[in-house]
């Protein structure tokens, strides 16, 4: 038994089939619980008044758009070290959710921002920091779409994938680099002193946890939609030759 | 390999091969600025090294998509797949070549049209000295992209939306070297983190870019 066994996809689509409900009653049930306790009945800032509630957006799709990419890469590789049809699959599924993710937290951001910073959009570096990584989403897409033949656009975009990850780190760190910014430093570490208050923290972690079960949920409905698809086109074929 | 270079030189400098579009690019950016921001003068200084940065980057975008281009189109990348020098050694030459075509000319125009921009002269040194340092990534990585879409049809714009998001850490520090060096203060640190994209660039990418080529030779 090992997890490779997972890349069958047969033997993919029926644990997934077993799994999803469960994972996707998780999410509805997280995120119910969360937004619900983080909009409602929770103490406003007393300096932000109730706009800091948008934290319970915010601050998941943030960390899931960063994480979405992770879960690409990691995806790649496995496709570019052992052929993994499913693994490249699950990494094409992930990237329109990474996206999806990325746009909450720069609109939810933007909408934040607003109230507090008196601006919309500030050249601030984590700010920059996601619009690249937006960019870096579109490109993997585009490529996706571009190339025909889906293994050639597995193995490319999974090399594109590898290098953008590579520069979407640099990125990050020149960014830092070339300007200083308007947000606070961590906030949600787990040994950082200055954290956010419990009251606030413990919803947060509901809905990250939410988020999470989200982006799982929606990355393997997404995959087991694209397998369907190779075994559609598959049938096709047969029938066209037979 | 040296005869890769050379051929690859003769192409791009002969009739049809572009060369000198680039640079002509790069001229035509920097004129149509002034009639964008107006003419002020300090105004035109303040954005002048930003400017002759995005200028070089776009200029050396242009070229790129004809690198690997026709000679996938004719076969010669078959055959130099298939010959004794390795395919990175290969996507290294054609980006060095391509650096010398335009990367060097745009390096060595670059402070010219500085003026135009009312580019002080200290500044005009950074320039000199970040766009000859930067600019070899910008070849590489352009290499780089120009692998991963030479299979395709329409990839020219697609080779942009690539390429243009992996320039990012080269410009910021490369303009960054240049203001900082127009106003007087150090430029040595962005210049030495921007080298070091370079040499990793150099490094790196050829094994990605071969990779990329090797998948659609296919």
């Amino acid at each position: 038994m090992s997890i490779w066994e997972y890349a069958n996809p047969k033997k993919f689509m029926a644990t997934t089939d077993a799994v999803l409900p469960w994972v996707t009653g998780l999410a509805a049930l997280a995120l119910v619980t969360g937004l619900v306790w983080g909009f409602f009945f929770t103490p406003d800032d007393f300096r932000q008044g109730s706009t800091v509630k948008i934290i319970y957006l915010h601050v998941p799709a943030a960390l899931m758009a960063i994480n979405a990419w992770a879960m690409m890469l990691v995806a790649s590789l496995i496709w570019l070290i052992r052929r993994h049809h499913v693994s490249a699959l699950a990494a094409k599924a992930a990237a329109p959710v990474g996206v999806t993710m990325t746009l909450i937290a720069l609109f939810t951001g933007a909408i934040w921002g607003q109230p507090m910073w008196g601006t919309w959009w500030a050249w601030d570096p984590r700010l920059t920091s996601f619009l690249i990584l937006f960019l870096f989403y579109l490109g993997y897409i585009a490529l996706w779409e571009a190339v025909d033949s889906p293994d050639t656009a597995a193995d490319l975009t999974s090399v594109l994938c590898i290098v953008g990850s590579v520069f979407a780190f640099l990125s990050r760190y020149a960014v830092n680099f070339w300007n200083q910014g308007l947000h606070q430093g961590a906030s949600l570490s787990m040994d950082a002193e200055e954290n956010v208050a419990d009251v606030f923290y413990l919803p947060l972690l509901v809905c990250i946890a939410g988020f999470v079960a989200l982006f799982v949920a929606l990355v393997l409905i997404r995959t087991r939609t694209e397998i369907r698809l190779r075994r559609l086109h598959a049938i096709e074929l047969r029938e066209r030759l037979g | 390999m040296i005869r890769l270079f050379r051929r690859d030189l003769a192409l791009a400098t002969r009739a049809g091969g572009g060369f000198g579009l680039g640079l002509a690019f790069f001229l035509i950016v920097v004129t149509l600025v002034p009639f964008g921001v107006g003419s002020d003068t300090g105004q035109l200084a303040a954005i002048a090294p930003g400017i002759l940065w995005l200028g070089a980057l776009l200029s050396c975008l242009l070229s790129l998509d004809r690198l690997f281009q026709l000679d996938f189109e004719d076969g010669s990348l078959d055959l130099l797949a298939t010959a004794p020098i390795p395919l990175e050694g290969v996507v290294a030459v054609k980006a060095a070549a391509h650096w010398v075509t335009t990367g060097l000319p745009l390096t060595l125009a670059a402070p010219v049209l500085g003026v135009l921009l009312n580019l002080s002269g200290p500044g005009a040194v950074w320039l000199v000295i970040s766009l000859a340092l930067g600019t070899p990534a910008l070849s590489m990585i352009g290499a780089f992209g120009a692998a991963l879409t030479v299979g395709l049809k329409r990839g020219g714009l697609l080779l942009s939306l690539l390429v243009l998001p992996l320039y990012i850490p080269t410009l910021i520090f490369g303009a960054e070297a240049v203001t900082r060096g127009q106003q007087g203060l150090s430029a040595t640190t962005p210049l030495a983190l921007m080298a070091a994209v370079t040499l990793g660039a150099l490094a790196l990418l050829p094994f990605a870019a071969a990779a990329a080529l090797r998948v659609n030779l296919r």
